[in-house]
């Protein structure tokens, strides 16, 4: 009788109640997450919120003080989670002095593939990555955004099942991006479960199913962008209220009102349009010059704003 | 304006620890190293040459002779091995024992005063039936050779001046027809007056104070011969070839360690490592790749010296090759220590500017040890370039077999395997944290 694999063994990443501590502080705060195969999490935090100390944690660079974290069921940083995982990292993680070729080729001997299986390997990685024709350019006489792809293609030489992108689009002008963009739809529609990490919302929204936002070290909130959308807003919507940057107690006044101001543009959740107009009249009374107004159904960026009171990009 | 320049240049200066240690510290550093090395060979603390020192003769000149050389300052004689400790003393130097142990390089330089020398020590002019005195030397210190043919002259004349009174009253004897028995009377006396006095200096240990360098050639018969190199085209070249060889292999281990600095900025070290690569092998890699990089610059090198400079590689090829892969690993360790200790690119070049400088100066890369103080000779023990260069003068120069460099060896691998593990235990901080 056949039996069946253990749950954990089928689910690509499991983190359980994660703390990681340098010195005084706490980098990471009792994380813990679980995510599925074929899905794709966008994990999103502003600077110094944790998120590069649970990267690495998932990489087995950093040892977490207590909590596990398991890559189809296997210890993180032992053999088989690193067969199981690949990881880009955000820096160009490269020999610059060497082609494509030669990087892809040693990338791979690291990860222990040899002839016949290195090769088709450093075959579809230039295929994915539409490198084919430049393979054999030196790193450093290529693109930006090739170096990018090249980049995502030496993570990917393995054909790990759990890859972790770590910023990838950092630098890249739009064509690029897309191509880079595409680059993660195959893998999804080959079923390679996917980690993305950006800076970018719009990002996150076109290609991640869920979304754990990160800061101080914990995930304040997660799910798919409906459900942040709905636990943050419910049913309102977001009046971006642009106020005239000489104002000296804007902060004040959109606290006051249960806002927040970022860049001199004031955010408000509004439960119907007809708010704006005591908004409005709220401000002349108070003295406010207001440049101009937008209503829109809040975003991830409006959630991610409520939630940490910071830009994303801060 | 020139003004904010000038200050933005100083305020990067103060926190560049590389840019300062090359600026200030590295010249008061060579400035140092240097007076040491070279300070005391000015004034009355010239470094001594080592001479062995046979007497056949035995007669009362040769023995005169002896004893002025053992009274010159700048000589160092010896008439028998160091005794060790607790055995008996070992026998005198023969000239074949001397000349053993100037091959081997216990000495540059053996005087041997033959049989019969006493008979007739001084000559005005060449002289038909003197016994020459052997200078037999090493070459590979032409200094020492020529320093003591010329004190030879110059004790000649101190310590056997009543010889040359003699030969002087006998020349004279001869120019002036004969002398009448009462001149040659007080000729006698004066001689028999001279000796005592000069036995008397001789007690007292009055040396004549030490010239330096201006000899007077020809009273005592010389016949030098350099035992070492004589049948070499190139003598120096496989002392040069292996002292710059080392210093430039120390540059070049430097630079290629670094990479793992490079990898660690770039994000490349992270990437390898969470692949199936430990840091015992990755450092193990980088370790041979340094060591054979090495071996090539080495194999380069000799070859250049024996096609341009006729240097004898190819008879020479096992001690070679033992020498050059020893040097290889023991310079790869320290590229690897060096690298896992800096924490930048730019403090790792300077220190290892600083270092690799220093070692190749007390070390003998850029003058040879051999014309040293005593004290930066023993120093120089602490650096690779003293056995790296000991190692290879042995198989180029004393054509000394592969088992004689067991010691150089010994202490190349030994340095190697300390500096790897040492390497291994900073490499840590690159590890999982």
């Amino acid at each position: 009788m056949a039996t069946s694999a253990p749950a954990s063994i089928t689910i690509p990443l499991q983190i359980d109640s994660v703390v990681k501590r340098f010195g005084e502080v706490i980098a990471v705060d009792g994380i813990s997450l679980e995510v599925h195969e074929r899905a794709c999490l966008g994990l999103l935090g502003p600077n110094g919120a944790g998120k590069s100390t649970l990267i690495r944690s998932i990489v087995g660079r950093v040892r977490p003080d207590s909590g596990s974290v398991r890559v189809f069921g296997h210890p993180a940083s032992s053999p088989a989670a690193r067969q199981e995982l690949g990881w880009v990292p955000q820096e160009l993680a490269l020999y610059p002095l060497l082609t494509g070729r030669e990087n892809l080729d040693a990338f791979g001997r690291y990860q222990g593939l040899r002839g016949k299986a290195l090769r088709e390997a450093i075959q579809w990685c230039l295929e994915w990555a539409s490198l084919s024709d430049r393979a054999d350019s030196v790193v450093k006489t290529l693109s930006g955004g090739m170096r990018r792809r090249l980049n995502m293609a030496a993570g990917m030489i393995h054909r790990p099942r759990l890859v972790l992108l770590d910023e990838p689009t950092v630098g890249v002008d739009p064509q690029s991006r897309n191509r880079i963009f595409e680059m993660v739809e195959a893998l999804r529609a080959e079923g390679t479960t996917v980690i993305y990490t950006t800076h970018y919302m719009e990002e996150a929204e076109r290609l991640c199913d869920s979304i754990a936002i990160v800061d101080h070290g914990r995930i304040i909130a997660q799910g798919t962008k409906d459900e942040l959308v709905a636990q943050s807003f419910g049913s309102r919507s977001d009046v971006l209220m642009r106020l005239d940057a000489a104002a000296p107690n804007a902060a004040a006044w959109t606290a006051s009102r249960g806002g927040t101001l970022q860049d001199g543009v004031a955010h408000f959740p509004v439960d119907r349009p007809s708010d704006i107009a005591s908004l409005l009249d709220a401000a002349a009374r108070d003295g406010l010059n207001v440049i101009d107004l937008v209503l829109r159904r809040p975003n991830l960026e409006s959630v991610f704003l409520q939630l940490t009171g910071r830009d994303l990009r801060q | 304006m020139i003004a904010a320049i000038v200050r933005n240049g100083f305020r990067a200066l103060r926190r560049d620890r590389g840019a300062l240690i090359l600026c200030f510290v590295l010249p008061v550093a060579f400035f140092s190293i240097f007076a040491l090395v070279f300070g005391p060979m000015s004034g009355n603390s010239t470094p001594r040459v080592n001479v062995l020192v046979v007497d056949e003769d035995r007669s009362a000149a040769s023995e005169r002779l002896v004893g002025g050389l053992h009274r010159e300052r700048a000589l160092a004689t010896d008439t028998r091995p160091e005794t060790k400790a607790g055995e008996p003393a070992p026998p005198e130097y023969t000239a074949a024992t001397a000349e053993a142990a100037v091959k081997r390089g216990t000495a540059p330089v053996a005087l041997i005063i033959p049989a019969g020398f006493g008979a007739n020590p001084i000559s005005f002019a060449p002289a038909a039936g003197r016994k020459p005195i052997r200078i037999l030397h090493d070459s590979s210190n032409p200094v020492a050779a020529q320093m003591v043919a010329g004190l030879l002259q110059k004790v000649a004349m101190t310590s056997l001046s009543g010889s040359m009174a003699d030969l002087g009253m006998r020349y004279f004897a001869l120019a002036s027809g004969g002398l009448t028995p009462q001149q040659r009377q007080n000729l006698e006396s004066s001689l028999v007056r001279m000796r005592d006095q000069a036995a008397q200096r001789d007690l007292n240990g009055d040396a004549p104070a030490s010239a330096n360098g201006d000899n007077v050639g020809g009273l005592v018969s010389v016949e030098m011969r350099d035992i070492v190199g004589e049948n070499k085209k190139s003598p120096m070249i496989a002392f040069y070839a292996a002292g710059i060889g080392v210093m430039f292999l120390l540059f070049t281990a430097s630079a290629s360690g670094g990479s793992l600095l490079d990898e660690a900025e770039s994000g490349a070290l992270d990437r390898i490592l969470s692949a199936r690569v430990s840091m015992t092998t990755l450092l193990a890699g980088k370790l041979t790749y340094s060591m054979l990089l090495a071996c090539c610059q080495l194999t380069l090198m000799f070859l250049w010296g024996a096609a341009v400079f006729h240097l004898d590689l190819f008879t020479h090829l096992p001690g070679f090759f033992v020498m050059t892969v020893a040097t290889s690993f023991a310079v790869a360790s320290f590229g690897m220590l060096l690298a896992s200790f800096s924490h930048t690119r730019a403090q790792q070049a300077a220190i290892g500017t600083l270092l690799i400088l220093t070692m190749s100066a007390i070390g003998g890369s850029m003058f040879p040890r051999f014309l040293m103080p005593e004290t930066m000779k023993k120093v120089g023990l602490l650096t690779f370039n003293a056995w790296a260069i000991d190692g290879y003068t042995k198989v180029f120069w004393r054509d000394e077999p592969v088992s004689h460099l067991l010691p150089q060896v010994a202490v190349l691998i030994g340095f190697g395997v300390l500096l790897f593990l040492i390497a291994r235990r900073f490499a840590r901080r690159w590890e999982s944290v």
